[in-house]
């Protein structure tokens, strides 16, 4: 099972384990990650479990889609790292990604 | 909030799962109960008429949060508890399995229940309808062996079950009563565009028919309409709207009026009591008028406020609404309330398929939808939120960028 590494907005760094072919919001959500909320349930269509992927995993982790590019502009302080947890499938191909959890609460 | 009686919230769904969190987040460490009338903890219900049909989602995978979050936060779950009254002079509620519970503050997020179908036959017709995990489950079993499907009702849901239906190759006619699609949500325009593409799909649509009677022989459901034509299939759904779970609180002789009178914080009349999510009439900041909203968008934001207003701080409620509907490859997002208007300007294509339908009253934007335009959605959303006057002139020409015109306020 691949292994997500989540730090949440508190700068705490988690290790979870999360299936293929769940999101990774599902994963945090899974694990009790801080600052991932995911109110539409994964169905990008509000921005709170914006995340930050980190740099080094970005070609991997790949570009939002149209509508995940859209959706992101409801996100607070994105940058070109920007990624909707919840649209990012995770993959045996992920194992180890580093994800931040950006401020989704307000 | 004195005592060490708990703050009970009655209603395990969306709103009351965020009361609680909100609760949480704002400071609140004492004994929080959360009393739910179902079998499972709080689960997401807008898959329940899309993807869950597919049986490809498992029910766990709809659980808001995972049963380790209610540990962690300390929020003492009830399930299959139901509150048969609230005793508001001595601040405690019976159950129906007879315990009593005090309370030191109290939230109302009872939801909806489904408006049941009530035509000669109805009650033997082994109707199927959408509201709850069960609804889904046993929605999703019959679907996999039936053949012909009536849908009742032309709303959001009954679209929905209708393309779902469509997809797993089963023979669907929709049977709406009012003239056209979705009428209480969308102008003509989308409504028209929605017809064709569920014809287009195979749907037989019928708009302006209503049912008269159903008539039901060994497992087959003969529905007869107000044209006098009848269908006979293998599975009904039913979609026909919900009514408030109201009773509770009006027995309580707290106010009233489609759904729980609140004002613009979430408060009751009582001082101890608040209510949010569908089950509310209330004051809604961001529209300046009452309403009642069946949304997730409403369920989240108003609990928000509804936990600050049992934290003895006032938040109001004022979010512009969303809402989202999918049918087939068609995302359907609603920014604001379009309803009423009086004026509808179209954006861009309908025959592409991807548009926008823009709403104004008195010259002011109210409410967009969008049809597979995720950007205008989002930019429509960020218009209202701000304030940013848009002419109906713009709105009607492609060539004006309503993010970026969203961006420069």
């Amino acid at each position: 099972m691949p292994k997500i590494i989540y730090v949440d907005i508190n700068g705490a760094r988690r290790e979870c384990n999360v299936a293929n072919g769940v999101s990774v919001m599902e994963g945090a959500i899974a694990n009790g990650i801080a600052g991932i909320l995911a109110i539409c349930g994964g169905s990008c269509a509000c921005s709170t479990c914006h995340t930050y992927i980190d740099p080094e995993w970005m070609d991997r982790v790949g570009a939002a889609s149209d509508i995940e590019d859209s959706t992101l502009e409801l996100a607070y302080d994105r940058k070109p790292n920007s990624r909707l947890s919840c649209q990012i499938e995770v993959t045996d191909k992920l194992d180890g990604l580093v994800v931040h959890v950006a401020q989704n609460d307000g | 909030m004195t005592g060490k009686a708990p703050i009970i919230v009655i209603g395990a769904g969306q709103s009351g799962q965020q009361i609680c969190d909100s609760l949480r987040k704002g400071g609140y460490e004492g004994h929080l109960m959360l009393l739910g009338d179902e079998a499972s903890l709080p689960y997401q219900r807008p898959p329940l008429s899309k993807k869950f049909l597919t049986g490809t989602l498992e029910a766990e995978r709809l659980l808001l949060r995972p049963a380790s979050y209610y540990e962690q936060q300390k929020i003492d779950v009830h399930l299959n508890a139901r509150v048969d009254s609230i005793d508001r002079a001595a601040c405690r509620l019976r159950l129906r399995s007879g315990e009593a519970l005090a309370y030191s503050g109290l939230a109302l997020a009872t939801g909806t229940r489904i408006r049941p179908l009530t035509v000669p036959g109805a009650a033997d017709a082994n109707i199927h309808y959408v509201r709850s995990l069960a609804d889904g489950e046993r929605l999703a079993a019959a679907l996999k062996n039936a053949r012909r499907v009536a849908v009742i009702g032309g709303g959001f849901i009954g679209l929905e079950v209708a393309a779902i239906a469509r997809e797993q190759g089963r023979e669907v006619v929709l049977i709406e009563a009012f003239e056209r699609l979705m009428a209480r949500a969308v102008a003509p325009q989308v409504s028209a565009f929605y017809a064709e593409l569920h014809r287009g799909h195979g749907v037989e649509v019928l708009l302006g028919t209503g049912v008269d009677a159903i008539r039901t022989v060994a497992g087959e459901h003969t529905v007869v309409t107000s044209t006098g034509a009848e269908y006979t299939v293998d599975l009904i759904v039913a979609g026909i709207g919900v009514v408030p779970n109201s009773e509770l609180a009006e027995a309580a002789g707290l106010a009233c009026r489609n759904g729980i009178v609140v004002d613009d914080c979430a408060r009751t009349s009582d001082p101890l009591i608040v209510a949010a999510g569908d089950c509310t009439w209330h004051m809604n900041g961001f529209l300046q008028r009452e309403i009642r909203l069946e949304s997730v968008q409403n369920a989240v934001d108003q609990a928000k406020s509804a936990a600050a207003s049992l934290l003895g701080q006032s938040s109001v409620y004022c979010q512009v609404p969303w809402f989202w509907s999918d049918q087939y490859d068609i995302k359907l997002q609603i920014a604001g309330i379009g309803m009423p208007h009086d004026q509808a300007v179209l954006r861009g294509d309908v025959s592409s398929g991807a548009f926008s339908v823009c709403y104004f009253r008195d010259g002011v934007l109210v409410g967009v939808d969008s049809l597979n335009k995720p950007a205008e959605h989002m930019a429509a959303r960020k218009l209202l939120a701000q304030g940013t006057p848009l002419s109906a002139a713009q709105a009607g020409d492609t060539s004006v960028d309503l993010m970026q015109l969203a961006r420069g306020a």
